[in-house]
């Protein structure tokens, strides 16, 4: 790999290495970054991206290697020291408090002060309003974190940084959780940071959007360093090859699997607004689900597509009306509780929040929903514990050192593995999966392909929201689209294309106003 | 250094295993009389209460709560143990008396102390009130239903038999301390090896997660603030059965003494980590700091203000070893 010569690097890093509890995160990493230009870092999961960000953001110290800033040596004790010298970092993992204002998290530790001494929310309310608007997000800066979908927790996070005005900005998988239309303005502001002469830092799986937007990329495996080089001199199969270290075959197709007999089926599902009253985040949806069948369910962001998973589950039993049907028997489910006794799985969006207790050790978390496999005598067996985790992170081949380690400190890619994995544990009849691929990298996005797949074959009946279209689309056996929490239309796999399911998917409003008017799907209820 | 970070949960036991023995050598040198066979039984009869409480307490704080009002509780249970055992329970209004058993004057204590604890945790799950705050209210509530029943007055004279349980001894050893030991044992098991000890973790550790794992968060505490209620209850018995009588003001403060042993011992206040044997060696470090400097014959407001700062001293030690 020919190293990129440019004389505007802002930052180098020689040389650095990381251990955590004796194992080896990164090992002699080197890194260049430029100015003005798009530095995308990419690698499988646990490759050491997001712990060679948080060293370079002053988060993490005693580390090995140098790093120069502007060539005089650099060492950040603390994030506070990092940011003042220009560099500002977006998680991978949301930071933001939940239950502060918008504003308050934008401009946490950076309040506005009146001259009372007072924090004026006037002044932070008008300048988060400005960088939403940048950032086309149409929310209150007085909405609480809380209520935020993650798509749009995310893009505060990026509104937060880009009030930072940092020279060096940091982002770890920004686009992994935010819609379409969402990564178009990510990128078109992404492009205009970069006429400012900001250096990007972009970590992400999604290879094709290196060739949209990033101008060199560096490539880590298993913590060492692989190379790097100008993305226009490098091909998709050049940089999966140096990530993965071999050939992989390209994108997954599902092979047709045998349907017997349906399994799930959803009658007339509404879902009233926790806030407006007489206003509905599900509206009447109606579908089945057969035994063998992948059914993907796509929409844009709000279009109530993991409100319906969640209805689905017993999540919301107060608000929802309308009938589930397992097996052709009327089903009562009121809580988790009663959906896992019905078969029912849920693989939800947000590992961080809903999927993971972070201090629980990989053998705790892949046991925790299922438990009760894991007794013998009324008591807990390690034995059988370690049986189960073992067999769940062979089979998915999660990257962690023992069982025992605590889920926390796995990479991101390899807690979603674990959430998998516990839903696989309670042996569910039915799955359904929110985004299931988000922050995956592609060798494990396709073994997940796989997977579900798989488990089609062996007989389960599988919901699957991707906001991924050429995911769903490979992946699904039917696609139903949901709009504004409608069902608008449902495509058979011979009539996928992707003009079709997107044209579904925006909202009418949207439609009367942006395209031209087209006939608009017949709702279903 | 690097290897013991991998295995942090033990470092911060023998952590706290070290500033115990530490204490015990520091105490044996200055004080005279310390290391002894005497002050060992001592120190294992006065911390049997707190133990009892802690460990109920322990349970409260793993799941991300706190109880406030274990004292209260104490003081309710005991009173009522002594009241229906010396004057049976009199409704005049009903021409109803019924006299009591001793088993069946401890038992009722016990099912009121419990009960109690059941309450807090139906504030907390069904009405959704904040620990603190539900807790703080029924440390009020018990207080006052205590001096309602007892008038103000303590209730002495109880019998030799019921004071065997304080004072008595069981091959050599203190009956409390058998009790206490029986109790930490069965809640070591509880937490380790049963799923109802995990499903404390989970739902400490992330209430969110841990409903949409399937685990029904509200049994889980309701029974965790039951079990709390009914420790403090025990906590009530061998109090009373120690002094033979049983008095409206006694508990008063021990809450902030379990919650001290509890965070000294390791566990979060914000729920999801921690042991009973961290609480073990937290209680038994601040009974021996307490019967240590009573035999130093520290005045009482210097005993203090050296408590409060074995606690800062404890916790800062905690968090340094673990957020690094
Ligand atoms: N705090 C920590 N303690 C222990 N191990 C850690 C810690 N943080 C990271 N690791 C380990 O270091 C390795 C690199 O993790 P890192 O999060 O940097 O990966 P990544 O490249 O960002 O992966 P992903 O694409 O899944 O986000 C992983 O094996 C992970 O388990
Ligand atoms: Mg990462």
């Amino acid at each position: 790999m020919t190293q990129t010569q440019n004389d505007n690097i802002v930052l180098k890093a020689t040389g650095i290495s990381k251990t955590f509890g004796g194992i080896k995160a990164l090992d002699g990493v080197n890194l260049e970054i430029h100015a003005g230009k798009v530095n995308a870092i990419v690698g499988e999961n646990g490759a050491g991206k997001s712990t060679l960000m948080k060293i370079l953001a002053g988060i993490y110290q005693g580390y090995e290697g140098r790093i120069f800033l502007d060539g005089q040596p650099a060492d950040f004790a603390n994030p506070k020291e990092a940011q003042d010298n220009g560099i500002a970092i977006i998680h991978q993992e949301l930071n933001l408090i939940p239950y502060l204002s918008v504003a308050e998290n934008v401009f946490l530790g950076r309040e506005f002060i009146n001259r009372f001494g007072l924090i004026s929310y006037r002044r932070m309310h008008r300048e988060t309003k400005k960088l939403l608007d940048r950032l086309d997000l149409h929310i209150s800066p007085r909405a609480k974190v809380s209520e935020l979908r993650i798509g749009q927790q995310q893009i505060v996070e990026i509104a937060h940084v880009l009030s930072l005005n940092a020279r060096i900005v940091i982002m770890d998988e920004p686009t992994s959780a935010i819609s379409e239309h969402e990564i178009e303005v990510l990128f078109d502001l992404i492009r205009s940071l970069k006429a400012q002469g900001v250096a990007i830092v972009y970590i992400t799986h999604k290879l094709d959007e290196l060739f949209q937007i990033a101008d060199t990329v560096t490539v880590l495996r298993d913590g060492k360093y692989v190379g790097s080089g100008l993305v226009e001199e490098l091909s998709h199969d050049d940089i999966v090859r140096m990530m993965v270290g071999r050939n992989i075959k390209d994108f997954f197709v599902k092979s047709d699997t045998v349907k017997s007999g349906e399994v799930l089926s959803v009658r007339d599902l509404c879902l009233a607004h926790p806030e407006r009253p007489g206003d509905y985040i599900v509206k009447h949806v109606d579908f089945k689900v057969q035994a063998g069948e992948v059914l993907g369910m796509f929409g844009l962001m709000g279009a109530g597509r993991t409100e319906l998973l969640e209805t689905i589950f017993g999540l919301h039993p107060k608000a929802s009306s309308g009938s589930i049907f397992i097996n052709g028997q009327s089903a009562r489910i009121n809580s988790p509780n009663d959906a896992i006794d019905s078969g029912i799985g849920f693989i939800t969006e947000d590992r961080k929040q809903e999927g993971l207790v972070l201090q629980m050790s990989v053998a705790s978390s892949i046991s925790l929903a299922s438990l009760k496999q894991t007794e013998r005598f009324g008591f807990l067996s390690d034995r059988l514990e370690t049986r189960l985790a073992r067999g769940y992170v062979d089979r998915l081949k999660i990257k962690t050192p023992s069982i025992r380690q605590i889920v926390e400190n796995l990479s991101g890619g390899n807690q979603q593995k674990v959430v998998i994995a516990k839903w696989l544990a309670t042996d569910p009849r039915i799955l359904l999966l929110d985004e299931p691929t988000r922050g995956i990298d592609i060798n494990a996005k396709n073994e997940i392909y796989r997977l579900i797949s798989e488990l089609a074959q062996k007989g389960l009946a599988i919901v699957m929201v991707s906001s991924e279209l050429p995911e769903i689309m490979a992946i699904a056996d039917r696609i139903i689209v949901l709009s504004e929490g409608k069902r608008t239309a449902e495509f058979a796999r011979s009539q996928f294309t992707e003009e079709a399911i997107v044209k579904a998917a925006i909202p009418k409003s949207l439609k009367l106003q942006t395209l031209q008017k087209t006939k608009d799907q017949k709702c279903s209820n | 250094m690097l290897e013991l970070k991998a295995h942090k949960a033990l470092v911060v036991k023998f952590q706290s295993l070290f500033a115990l023995l530490l204490l015990i050598v520091i105490l044996s040198i200055f004080a005279e009389n310390f290391f002894s066979k005497n002050t060992f039984w001592l120190v294992l009869t006065q911390v049997s209460i707190n133990m009892c409480l802690s460990v109920g307490m322990t349970l409260v704080i793993l799941t991300g709560g706190i109880d406030l009002s274990v004292g209260s509780v104490l003081a309710l249970s005991g009173v009522i143990m002594a009241g229906l055992l010396k004057n049976g329970l009199e409704i005049p209004s009903l021409n109803i008396f019924i006299s009591f058993s001793l088993f069946g004057a401890i038992l009722a204590g016990l099912i009121v102390g419990s009960f109690l604890g059941f309450f807090n945790g139906l504030m907390i799950t069904r009405f959704r009130i904040p620990p603190f705050v539900a807790t703080l209210a029924m440390l009020t509530i018990a207080r006052g239903l205590t001096e309602l029943w007892t008038g103000g007055a303590a209730i002495t004279g109880l019998g030799k038999t019921f004071g065997y349980l304080g004072t008595g001894r069981l091959l050599g050893v203190p009956v409390q301390v058998w009790l206490c030991a029986a109790i930490v044992l069965i809640f070591v098991i509880v937490l380790r090896k049963t799923r109802f000890g995990r499903y404390i973790y989970a739902v400490g550790g992330n209430e969110k997660a841990a409903r949409l794992s399937g685990l029904n968060v509200n049994r889980i505490k309701l029974l965790v603030y039951t079990l709390a209620g009914a420790l403090a209850a025990v906590g009530g018995l061998i109090v009373t059965s120690k002094l033979n009588s049983a008095t409206p003001s006694a508990g008063d403060g021990y809450e902030l003494d379990s919650i001290a042993a509890v965070v000294i011992g390791g566990t979060s206040l914000n729920g999801g980590k921690g042991s009973v044997l961290g609480t073990i060696l937290g209680v038994l470090i601040i009974g021996v700091l307490n019967s240590g400097l009573n035999i130093l014959e520290v005045p009482a407001f210097w005993q203090k203000l050296v408590k409060g700062f074995v606690i800062l001293v404890a916790v800062a030690i905690d968090k340094l070893n673990t957020d690094k």
